[in-house]
């Protein structure tokens, strides 16, 4: 019962940004490009900026609303990356436990891991310039070490099962065992873990947007929002404050809504409910 | 004099009644053996005795140690009389002990929890505990690790931890089930041995009515939750009053009817085959050291034959397995089915079609994702057949092997252990080979399964003309479902015969060591009572 809360709390938590996210493609309030110094600074519940304006007049609202379509699209797509290439190197290193391939594959992964991940990150953007592409593969870099370990942690301990037995026994090879046994069993795990990298990746996007590398302006984006609040901070709180809680909130209904589907989704805790 | 008694307990986990009212006295220095198949609830009696039960779980009525009524007892009381006057030992001794620390450690721990000694002073305890289990200082010092132990050794630890603090009653939770015969004749001796020198009271919970037979001084016998019958072991052995104790009885020694014939035309031929693995290399240059495993097997396994594989953990057995069932490559030898030579990675799928598997674990078997059609239907990968046909093979299978077709739709977590075992037996049938291959197949099951999966395994080689290579550490079984046995020790067959041959005249000391060493039923305590074969 209490999974199954947790699980309608973090999706209404991410259904609502997901859903803001996907309105300001086709509709915001006010557009964002529209400047309005005029009305600069105006706190929350002002007729006509429900949630206030920034320094430049711009509606908060519809900031936070098209930021949260860069935030989802960058930590999707660094997902993707993540898993597409972590998920079947991991596959193909638990598979050919012991011998050379898992070696160069996991200290590959090592590699990775040994540079402090955000420091990459603005270095590739630094390099090939920022932007939000930029943002996405250097984000996404950093998650494949980590979906080939889970994936591999988690594909070594099948792989001493009696029912992999049973497959090698019907003449099936490692790569379909690795797709038709061993992946469904782990996806529970994936799915665990893509959520965190996907409130991670949230973060990081904030991150390299807060320091000038992510989107660039004039698309909005949580974190360069914040940025651009802190001078302000005294005269307009909010400015800092609805950002941050947008933050806040997408990361915490993400990882609620990952524990919650991991117990949603096996069938054996499906019975015990 | 009472040490224990246990009167009008009842357990309720979320509302459902488990428990209906266990009563029953253990006296100082007696062992008492509960038995009971899986589900019976005697280890929920035990666990309650020691407050350690599931959330949810509500008890009445009285369980009193020695004048303290334990189930009014607080949880930081318990926590007091947990270690100190009740002692528990558990089945698996692999996942009993943390690797991480050392065994003196781990004997000592319990002395410093409850201020008995100080770390120096509950250290020597700790020698003299293991010294008294039979684990010596020269050749295991206290600063010795679990992974450095077997089984046997460890469960030896597990018994000097919960003796360390003399408690007045020792809980053995099917304290050697996961152990080989010879170990457990040791573990066995060695518990009666404390049970006498220090005067405490021994419970024994159990599956094995022959272990019961050679320790308990009272037993209980236990089914849904209630005590059926109870006594002195010899006398309700040999009266075996309720009909349930009559049935498990029946089950433990059954003897399936076996009608299949065998024939001379050979099968699956082994020759001289050698396994070996490499170990870590000892020095940088020079080659890495081999472990070998099969040390040159020969056999030859005859058309609608049961051939028995018996031999203790670590002798090799299950690599011969993997290697019979092309999984691994070999070092030397070659290995024939139906003529054809099989090797890793070359066998071609008509070959593999020929030679199936059944697992002993029927909880790992399985893909806990699919359904049981999918299941069974897996080993089709080696002979392609339309969908509709393998529909039909399915269902067809799942009733050879007593369940119903609609179980197909089904997914594995909905069965019982037997049931499982059943599905294994089936997803083994479906592309009908002329070998099964059981490796420890009903080692897991209850006796009154068991013997069904027995029953099944005969009239199936019987319907299908099957070939069966019955691996197994039971001997019972063995005896039971085998025309000619192999006993395997460190890599080699030591001795092989006809079944009936080998167990009654052995000839190699290994096997006269293993049948001495296999608990048994006293067969005069079986004589008077006719309604029994």
């Amino acid at each position: 019962m209490k999974g199954r809360l947790m699980l309608v709390v973090g999706a209404v938590l991410a259904g609502v940004f997901a859903i803001a996210a996907l309105v300001s493609l086709v509709w915001v309030p006010v557009p964002v490009e529209q400047l309005a110094v005029a009305s600069k600074l105006k706190p929350i519940g002002t007729p006509g900026f429900p949630l206030g304006t920034d320094h430049f007049g711009r509606d908060i609202l519809s900031m936070l609303m098209v930021g949260a379509r860069t935030s989802i699209a960058v930590a999707i797509l660094a997902v993707g990356i993540g898993m597409g290439f972590g998920v079947p190197l991991g596959l193909l290193a638990a598979a050919k436990r012991g011998s050379l391939v898992d070696e160069v594959v996991m200290r590959g992964n090592d590699l990775v891991f040994a540079f402090p991940s955000l420091v990459i990150a603005i270095l590739i953007t630094a390099v090939f310039g920022p932007s939000a592409t930029n943002a996405i593969i250097a984000i996404g870099i950093f998650n494949i070490p980590v979906f080939a370990r889970v994936t591999r942690g988690g594909a070594l301990s099948l792989w001493t099962l009696d029912y992999i037995r049973a497959a090698e026994v019907a003449g099936k090879g490692r790569a379909r065992i690795s797709f038709e046994h061993i992946l469904p069993n782990i996806a529970n795990l994936l799915i665990v873990q893509g959520t965190i990298q996907f409130s991670l990746g949230i973060l990081a996007e904030a991150g390299l947007s807060y320091v000038g590398l992510g989107a660039q302006p004039p698309i909005p984006s949580w974190g360069r929002m914040l940025a651009e609040a802190q001078t302000m901070i005294a005269m307009a709180p909010h400015m800092a404050i609805l950002p941050g809680l947008a933050i806040v909130l997408t990361v915490l209904g993400l990882n609620l809504m990952g524990d919650g589907l991991r117990d949603l989704l096996d069938p054996r805790l499906r019975r015990a409910r | 004099m009472t040490l224990l008694s246990v009167q009008n307990l009842k357990l309720a986990i979320h509302g459902t009644e488990i428990l209906h009212g266990v009563s029953f006295d253990m006296a100082r220095g007696e062992v008492f053996g509960l038995v009971g198949e899986s589900g019976s609830g005697k280890s929920l009696t035990a666990f309650s005795a020691m407050q350690l039960l599931p959330n949810g779980a509500k008890t009445s009525g009285r369980i009193v140690l020695d004048g303290t009524d334990l189930l009014a007892q607080t949880e930081p009381q318990m926590c007091g009389i947990r270690g100190r006057d009740i002692g528990m030992i558990f089945q698996e001794p692999m996942t009993a002990l943390n690797p991480v620390q050392t065994i003196g450690d781990q004997v000592a721990e319990a002395l410093v929890i409850h201020g008995a000694a100080t770390r120096a002073d509950a250290l020597k305890v700790a020698r003299e505990k293991l010294d008294r289990v039979g684990l010596t200082a020269d050749r295991f010092p206290l600063a010795r690790f679990p992974h450095e132990l077997s089984g046997g050794q460890r469960q030896r630890v597990c018994i000097a931890m919960a003796i360390a603090l003399r408690p007045k009653l020792l809980v053995a939770d099917e304290p050697t089930t996961a152990l080989d015969v010879t170990t457990q004749a040791q573990i066995l001796d060695l518990l009666k041995g404390l049970v006498a020198e220090e005067g405490m009271g021994l419970m024994l919970i159990t599956h094995d009515l022959a272990v019961v037979a050679g320790i308990a001084d009272h037993v209980a016998v236990m089914q849904h939750g209630r005590i059926v019958e109870q006594g002195p072991t010899e006398a309700l052995f040999r009266a075996r009053t309720h009909d349930y104790t009559r049935r498990l009885f029946a089950a433990s020694a059954h003897h399936p009817v076996r009608t299949a014939e065998v024939t001379e035309t050979p099968l699956l031929q082994v020759q001289d085959v050698r396994r070996s693995y490499a170990l870590p290399r000892k020095s940088l240059t020079g080659p890495a050291p081999r472990l070998e495993a099969v040390k040159g097997v020969s056999f030859t396994l005859r058309q609608g034959e049961s051939l028995g594989l018996v031999g203790e953990s670590g002798c090799g057995k299950s690599t011969l397995t993997r290697a019979i069932l092309g999984l691994e490559e070999t070092q030397g030898g070659t290995i024939r089915l139906d003529g054809a030579e099989i090797g890793a990675g070359g066998m071609t799928p008509a070959l593999r079609a020929k030679m199936q598997v059944v697992f002993q674990d029927p909880y790992g078997s399985f893909n806990p994702r699919w359904k049981v059609g999918r299941l069974v239907a897996e080993p089709f990968h080696l002979v392609p057949t339309p969908q509709a046909e393998q529909h039909d093979r399915v269902a067809q299978a799942l009733s050879e092997v007593g369940l119903k077709p609609a179980d197909a739709q089904k997914y594995i977590h909905e069965f019982s252990g037997g049931q499982r075992q059943r599905i294994a037996i089936a997803r083994a049938l479906i592309v009908r080979p002329r070998l099964i291959v059981l490796d420890e197949a009903v080692s897991a099951l209850d006796v009154r399964v068991r013997a069904q999966i027995l029953d099944l395994l005969a009239d199936l080689q019987a319907s299908h003309g099957l070939s069966y290579l019955f691996i197994s550490h039971d001997l019972h079984v063995v005896r039971a479902i085998t025309d000619r046995v192999m006993v395997m020790q460190s890599g080699q067959i030591v001795e092989q015969g006809q079944t009936e041959t080998v167990f009654s005249a052995p000839q190699h000391p290994y096997t006269r060591q293993l049948i001495a060493a296999t608990p048994v039923i006293p067969s005069e305590w079986m004589q008077d009572n006719d309604t029994l074969v």
